[in-house]
Order: structure tokens, then sequence, then C-alpha cells
């Protein structure tokens, strides 16, 4: 197969691969962060600290790693994906077992330099699980249900595990992601038919076991008039902070409804409300462009893969991203219910941030071995 | 290899579905965004402007009050407070009873700082004590580390240096009840406090200055984050009086010797009080601390009503003062003369009632002059019969009393000068002659204040000018100038006669007051003595005799004097009533003469010599000592 000029070889050299890196997208995800940066400068008054700085250093970090990432194989990664997914798991159950012995209800173990969320560890790990579990599996197996068992396991364990935190929101864009790499995957539409319909008549059962501060907000979503200084002002003042910043926004540094503290959460959930609010619209679309391009970017890669875990990882990726964008989005503009879900690239917090920039790395490996191919049991085919 | 291409198909297939549904997405959030931000943006950008004004208010300082010679008469003093920001501690109602355990707190005042939390906003701060003493306040200051939230200030309480020597006068200070509210934003500061009575009250609105404020871009909780704009509050306007707060106070030390009394003390020129003092009093001090209830209930329940300004509020019959205003009336009707002579048997008939007079052997034949000097009741008597009632009301108006005077507070009385048309629209009855005998000497309807008895003196001294009392010198820095007086147009012939009967009531051995004359040239006086009935003398009281000194204090008569010094170059006019003061020579002259004379003695025109210069120099500038000066 190999032609000898670079693509299509199983074997780069470091330089070849380097050559074949997508800087643009590079690119995108650096003016996407900055983004993210400006408006972390903004919330804090105008000063680099307490968030703007550090997570410019982490970015600076991720994006290091990311490069490191895109130079490994993607052999290597699909070596990995099951000891990488069983790492997430345990971390995971780490948390919530220290969580329930009484040291507090905290989702991060701290490393010092960083607060780890095993929950964003998961989502990336289980989205390789899948990639690799979809990629050996034939296209007879995918129509099986008996099949299909395991990679639902492979989603539900996370799920469940990130569920019980309680992060009922996490727990729901996993298995969102999943359902996406199902889709990809091949997996026949009855059965995604089946477990939507399934699902509709399991919400009863759902909303019974749901914590009342998840069952106000989302009652409160539904009729934010219930309670408009309670979780309904979140909403409120949300609206009016995008509203009132109007076409061409209150300027840089101007937010009024940021600075004030009116807006919950704005240098996390909530920096979205507060970028548009100083740059608008003009500014909400630019940001929201970055986004599609990106994601638009990701779809190029992916569909040019030349091998299955590579297509659906990559994706995967994407679909990840995309969807922690439009729930984010989505929430502060009130058209979803307030989740605690923050926005790629832009919302302050490491693991997010270094989690969403490890998935671009392995998508960018995806992109640098787009040729490589390698049998289901992920070994080079020789 | 077929089938890899397969499932790249299908996947690319399944891909561009997926893709589809995500465009479909992000153009609902680019929509969602365009509504908000476009056709919503009016609606939100006023919610938005609502949502991050606030408006603090800065307090304005309150004027103070001086008086003629620019001494403090009421200031603002820095005051100690403890104020608590409730969303520092964990605990509210722990943290105030740890405050109480050092400086003890009574329950209502802890359920007034709780009901003051729950009023306001988490971070404002709320009154815990105030007036704390320098110990209290080191108490409090050591200990802070264990009382989290609580913070000493530093704010301003009404001072009075004079307390109760001008109470009556000045007033005081308290929180603002209900009906004192309006829509003054100052009303609105925790700890606001309203001129409550006096100048005080009466001035209120020009020593109360206008807040300022403070238009800040507050955050969701209500806090402060950045200043929009100030607009400083305007200091309430400085007030001089016409006091002087040394005789106010020398005043204030000749009457407490009796158990109720008042005093004014004025200019004959210009109407300038002086001094106007009332007894009992009250510390004011306390009142504007805030007054504790039993204090409060005790002065409330007092029969000598220490709360009432007994000189300006009090109304009494004026008794043989009011003889002043009969023989002006008499003279300028022309039914007597300098010359006309009554006789006086001590008694005096009319139909079948009889009439006495205050000496029982009668004064003989006498003069108007005579008639003042010795009282004679008789003789005022037969000069109202003659002139009738309605003459003797117009005379009493033009020499300023039935009238409230204009003057500059808030509760001054108006007297009562009956007529034949207030008797018929009051009583619905008509006057009987007999009531213009009694009225002619100041006793039956007749009501005065000793304010109102002071301007008669005023005005018979300054030769017949409309002077009215006024307390008010300068607001801020503008002059108050009255207009000069008019002259009330009584021939100044028939006001000699008047003066001279004065004079003679206390520089005549036969005077009345003679006993209380002044002795130290150029000191001198005029003036009359007034004696008034508070119960009927009956026929048997009358046979039996009287010992005034063993009656029962209420039922002993209201002892009235007015007079003017120096005599001959008239420059003050006081008046005084001491109530149930047995006679108008006996206790009210002294306090006359020496409020007359204590004023002389301060006049710069009356001192010849420089070591009286000095002496009064002294005076002034050693208050304490110069209450004890005239005694």
């Amino acid at each position: 197969m190999s032609t000898g000029r670079g693509i299509g070889q199983d074997h780069l050299s470091l330089p070849e691969k380097l050559k074949l890196i997508s800087w643009p997208l590079l690119l995108l995800l650096t003016l996407t962060a900055c983004i993210g940066f400006a408006s972390l400068y903004s919330a804090a008054g105008g000063h680099m600290a307490p968030w703007a700085g550090k997570q410019a250093a982490r970015f600076c970090f991720g994006m290091a790693g990311l490069i490191i990432v895109a130079l490994i194989d993607i052999r290597f990664w699909m070596k990995m994906s099951y000891p990488m997914y069983v790492l997430g798991i345990l971390l995971l159950i780490f948390v919530d077992i220290r969580g329930h012995i009484g040291m507090g209800a905290q989702r991060w173990i701290s490393l010092g330099f960083l607060e780890l969320q095993p929950s964003e560890v998961v989502k990336v790990t289980t989205v390789m699980a899948l990639a690799r579990c979809f990629h050996a599996a034939t296209g007879e197996d995918v129509k099986n249900p008996f099949f299909l068992l395991f990679p639902l396991a492979l989603v539900m364990i996370p799920a469940g595990l990130v569920a019980v935190q309680p992060d009922l929101g996490t727990a729901m864009t996993i298995m969102l992601v999943a359902g996406g790499i199902f889709f990809l995957a091949g997996v026949p539409y009855w059965m995604f038919g089946t477990v939507i319909a399934l699902a509709l008549a399991a919400l009863p059962v759902l909303w019974h076991f749901m914590h009342g501060y998840q069952k106000k907000r989302i009652l409160v979503f539904m009729h934010p008039e219930l309670d408009p200084l309670g979780a309904g002002y979140h909403i409120m003042q949300s609206k009016i902070a995008l509203g009132s910043g109007g076409i061409f926004g209150k300027g840089f540094l101007h937010g009024s409804q940021s600075h004030l503290d009116f807006l919950p959460e704005k240098q996390t959930d909530f920096i979205f409300t507060l970028f548009a609010e100083e740059w608008g619209l003009i500014g909400g679309l630019t940001l929201m462009s970055l986004f599609m391009l990106t994601t638009a970017y990701g779809y190029f890669i992916s569909l040019n893969c030349q091998n299955q875990y590579a297509r659906l990882l990559g994706l995967g990726v994407i679909v990840n991203f995309f969807v922690y964008i439009f729930i984010n989005i989505g929430m502060v503009m009130g058209l979803l219910p307030v989740v605690g879900v923050p926005l790629p690239l832009v919302s302050y917090g490491g693991t997010a941030m270094l989690s969403v920039l490890f998935g671009f790395g392995l998508l960018m490996s995806a992109h640098v071995h787009r040729d490589v191919k390698f049998t289901r049991r992920g070994l080079d085919m020789a | 290899m077929n089938r890899d291409m397969e499932r790249h198909k299908e996947f690319s297939r399944r891909a561009m579905m997926l893709g589809s549904g995500k465009i479909l997405l992000f153009g609902t959030l680019a929509l969602r965004l365009a509504y908000l931000e476009i056709a919503e943006h009016r609606k939100y950008e006023t919610l938005s402007n609502e949502n991050s004004v606030g408006i603090r208010l800065l307090p304005a300082q309150r004027g103070v009050i001086i008086d003629r010679f620019g001494a403090p008469i009421a200031v603002n003093k820095p005051d100690f407070r403890a104020v608590l920001v409730p969303e520092q501690t964990d605990d509210v109602e722990e943290t105030i009873d740890d405050f109480a355990r050092l400086i003890p707190l009574s329950e209502e005042e802890k359920e007034d700082i709780m009901a003051a939390v729950r009023r306001h906003r988490r971070f404002a701060p709320v009154l815990v004590k105030e007036n704390l003493s320098w110990k209290d306040m080191a108490k409090v200051e050591v200990n802070l580390p264990h009382l989290a939230g609580v913070s000493v200030e530093e704010g301003e309480m009404r001072s009075y240096p004079l307390g109760r020597s001008a109470a009556h006068v000045i007033g005081y200070v308290g929180r603002v009840n209900k009906a004192e509210m309006t829509n003054d934003p100052a009303m609105s500061l925790p700890g606001f406090r309203i001129g409550k009575t006096g100048i005080e009250k009466e001035y209120d609105e020009i020593l109360r200055g206008t807040v300022g404020e403070v238009q800040g871009e507050v955050n969701s909780v209500g806090r402060e984050i950045r200043e929009l704009k100030r607009t400083e509050g305007i200091p309430g306007k400085r007030l001089t009086l016409t006091l002087d707060s040394d005789l106010q106070m020398q005043c204030h030390q000749f009457i407490t010797k009796h158990r109720s009394a008042a005093v004014v003390a004025m200019d004959v020129h210009n109407g300038e009080v002086y001094a106007l003092a009332s007894h009992p009093s009250f510390d004011p001090n306390v009142f504007s601390a805030g007054i504790p209830a039993d204090l409060w209930e005790g002065l409330l329940s007092d029969p000598a009503d220490p709360l009432s300004n007994k000189a300006a509020a009090g109304q009494y019959p004026p008794g043989s003062t009011f003889k002043i205003v009969t023989a002006l009336a008499g003279l300028e009707s022309g039914k007597i003369n300098a010359a006309t002579h009554i006789h006086c048997p001590g008694y005096y008939k009319l139909g079948n009632s009889i009439f006495h007079c205050w000496k029982r052997g009668g004064h003989g034949s006498v003069d108007v002059v005579q008639a003042i000097r010795e009282s004679c009741d008789v003789f005022f008597y037969e000069t109202a019969q003659r002139v009738g009632i309605d003459a003797i009301a117009q005379m009493a108006h033009r020499m300023g009393l039935g009238q409230r005077l204009n003057f500059d507070l808030p509760d001054v009385a108006r007297g009562l000068i009956p007529t034949k048309a207030w008797k018929r629209k009051r009583y619905n009855q008509r006057w009987e002659k007999g009531e213009t005998l009694i009225a002619a000497i100041g006793q039956g309807y007749v009501l005065a204040t000793p304010l109102q008895l002071a301007t008669m003196a005023a005005r018979v001294a300054n030769g017949g000018l409309a002077v009215m009392p006024t307390l008010l010198r300068e607001i801020g820095d503008t002059e108050e100038t009255p207009l000069p007086p008019a002259s009330i147009g009584l021939d100044p012939n028939h006001l000699a006669l008047v003066r001279k009967g004065m004079e003679q009531v206390v520089n005549n051995p036969h005077g009345t007051a003679y006993n209380v004359r002044i002795t130290t040239p150029p000191y001198s006086m005029a003036g009359k003595t007034g004696t008034a009935q508070v119960r009927r003398t009956t026929a048997k009281m009358r046979a039996e005799g009287i010992d005034v000194f063993h009656l029962p204090w209420k039922f002993r008569d209201h002892a009235l004097f007015v007079g003017y010094g120096p005599v001959h170059k008239p420059a003050y006019a006081a008046a005084a009533i001491v109530e149930h003061g047995i006679e108008g020579a006996l206790s009210a002259a002294p306090v006359v003469r020496d409020v007359l004379l204590a004023a002389m003695k301060r006049d710069p025109r009356l001192i010849r010599t420089i070591d009286e210069a000095e002496s009064a120099h002294e005076a002034r500038r050693h208050k304490k000592d110069g209450g004890e000066d005239g005694l």
C-alpha cells in the first residue's frame, strides 16, 4: 500500500508527521481559546488573576500535549483504549467512594497543579473504548443486539458512576455522545427508535430518582416565573445580559450584568453570556462560527481516515465537543434547562481544557496517521 | 477490503446526517441569540439598567446653633456606635448575645436589632448600640476578634452644652415617627433624627440640610461595586440665635429655686430675646441619645410639667400686671387723665355686687401713677367701668397680648383677651359688667404668657413701638433684619405716666415691690407686680383672714412681675411667672430684678469703669462664674 510519498505510509518520520499536522485546526482552537482568555480577563474585572492567566498557561501546556498526542501512532492509542478506559473508571470509583465515606462530595482529585475531574477524563476514554469496540465489529455484529450489550456496558458504567456523584448533566452528555458513536458505527435505525421510545417511557421513573434541586431546575426551566429569585433567576439574568448586549455589545470590560455579579458562574458555565454581553450578536456569532468551523474540520478529518477506529474516534471527539457547546449555549440562552456543563476551550477549568485538547490530539493523530491501515485487533496488517 | 469500503461509505452517510443535524442545531442557537440581542434588546437593556444602578444616601450634617456671641448651643458631637454586618457572622443572634455579655442589651434592644437585620440587606450595617462610652468602646474594641461582623463606627450625636438651662427654647432631636414622615429621602437614613420641639423643630428643615447621594453600580445582592455619580449633601445651615447663653444659664438658675416658674428677657428696641427659661426642665442630651421609657413616663406624669415651655406656651391670668393695659385704655380714651383722682375705700360697689380692693382699708384718693404704684384695684375698677371691656381688649392687643406674636417656636400660646363678642360666641351669653372689672385687674377670662407680658413691658419701655419678640439673628451668614417696629400710636405722655407708675412700684417706698429695688447705680428698674388668684376668694375666707403660707401649694396664688431697666434709658424688658408663688412682689419680682441686673451688667453701653468692663468680660468668658454674678 505504501507509496513512499509520506502519505499512506505505515511508518512516518517525525518531520513527516509534523508536516502532516493540520495547523489551521490548531489555529482555530487557539482563536477560540483566546476568546476564552479575553472573557476570563474581563470576568475578573480586567485582571489576569485569578482565571485568565492560569487558563492561558493550561492552554499552552495542553497544546504541547496535543501535538505530542498527535505525533504518537494511532495504533498505540488503539491499544491503549481499554486500559485508559479502565483507569478512568477507577478514578471515578475513587472519587465516588471518597465522597461516600464522608470526605464531602468532591468531584476532583487534587494533583497540586490541577484538580483532576475524573468525569472529564471518562468523557474521552469512553469515546476511545467505544471506537476500539466498534472498530473490531463487523457489519453483522452491529446489527446484533447481543453484541451491542458490551459497548452499551462500556457507556453505562461511567454514565452511572457520574450520575451518582451526582452529576446528571455530564452523565447525560456521555450517553448522548455514545449514542452518536453507536449511530456512526452503523447500529440499525430501529434500535434507536426503540431506545428513544423506551427512554421517553422511563422519564417518569427517572424523575422519581432525581434530586430535589434537579427537579426544581427542570420545573423552573419550564416556568422561570416560578422562582424569579432562585433557580429561575440565573436564566433570567443570563437572558438580560445577552439581550442587553444588542448587536454590537456593551464593549470589552463593560458588561454590566457580568461585572456586577448578576451573572452566576460567569467564569465557567455562563462565560458565553459574558462574552456575548460585551461583544454583542457579532461576537456571539463569531464564536459560534469558530465552533462550527472546528466541527466541520473534524468532519473533514474523520471522513478522510482510512480506518474505522480513527473515524469513530475523530467524530466521537467532535460529537462530544458539539454536545457540550450546544447544551451550554442552549442553557445560557434559556433553550435548555440549567445543567452544569462548561463551554469547551472557553470556560475556566483545567481538566475540561486538557481533556478537550487531549481529544483534539487524538483527532490530530487520526489525521496524521490517516492512511495507516490495521486489523480489527489493532495490529499492523504487515 | 470491500467490507471496509462498505463500512466507510455507511460511516460517511451517517456522519453527513449527524452533521446536518448539527448545522440545524447551530442554526437554532444562532437564531435564538439574534432574537435575544435584536428583537428583545430594548426590553433587556431596560432590565439591565434597572438591575445595576443603586442609590446610597449620604447624610448631611445638621446645622449647629450658636448664641449671639457665637457660643455653642446645639452641636454635633462625635459618637461611637457599634454596628453589625450580618453577612460577616455565621450566627447573628449568637454574636448579639456575645456582645450583650460585654455591654448589657435589653430584650427590646435585641429585638430591635434582629428586626433591623431582617429589614436590611445582609451587607448593610445594622446599629447594635450607639452612644458608647470610652470604656464601653474599648471593651468592644478589645473583644472584636470574638465578635464576628461587629465594628465600631463614628457617627454624630446632637449635643446641647447648655443642658437643662435652654432645653425649652432649643428643644431636642429624636427618631422620626410615622406622623413626621415626609418624602425627604433623609428620613430613610438609619439613625436619622428630626427636631422634636423648640428651635430644633421650628427650623428643622433649615438645620437638616439636604442629603447627598451616590449613584453606584450595584451587584445582584445590592452591594456597591463602583461609584457612578456622587452628589454631596448640603449641610444644614448654622443658626445664630439672639440668646445670650450666659444670661440664659443665669435665668435658669434664678428660677430653679421655685417649684415651677418661667422668665423671659428681651431687648426693648428690637425684640431680641436674650433669655427664655422655664422650670422644671429636662436634659435634652438624654433625649437626643434616646430617652429611657421610665424617664419619659416620669416627665409626662410630673404635675409641674417639665416638658412644657411655660415662658411661651404657659397661659396665666396676668393679674395686676394687666393694669398697665387698663391704665393706657383709660388714658387713651380720655376717660381718665393725669389729674383724675379716684377714691378707694377698699371696695367698689357695682349694683348689688361688691368688688374688693386687695388693701382692706383702701388707698384713699389715688391718681393713675399712685394706682399703678400701689396696685389699687378700685382705681382700675372705676377706669374699666368708664371705658368698657372692648376698649381694654383693643389696648391689650396693641400691647401684644392675645396673639401668637409670630414667635420662632413651634408651641406658642395665644393667651386670651375677652370681648363682648368673644363671650357671645364662646358661651352664647351676654357680657356682664362685673366681668369688665375682673378683667381690668387681669383676672377672670384674661390669660397671657410671660412672653406676651415681656413684650408688653418692652412696648411701654420703648415709647410705644410694636416690637415683636424674636429668637433668630442669622440663618447661615444671612442676617435676619426685621422691619423697624411701627408705632402703636399711643400718646407719649400717657406712656410716660404709666412708666412713672412702674418706676415708683419699685423705687418709691409706697411701691408694691420697693423691697426688690436695684440699689447699685447706674442700674435701675421699673416694673409692675401681679398676683393671680387660682381660686375664688370667698367671703368666709376673707372674714377669717388667709394665711397664704399655710395653703397647700396648688391653692396658692401665682406670682407675676413685668419690668424693664434701666429706668430712664430702657434697654431690657423682662417678665416672670412663679407658679403658686403667693405674691408678685414676693417671688416673681426678685427673679425679674436679678435677670435685668444681670443683663444690664453684661451690657457694654451701661458699663462705666474699666474695672466693671473687665469683670463683665471675665463673666462672659467664664460662663459658670457668670451664673453667680447676679445672685
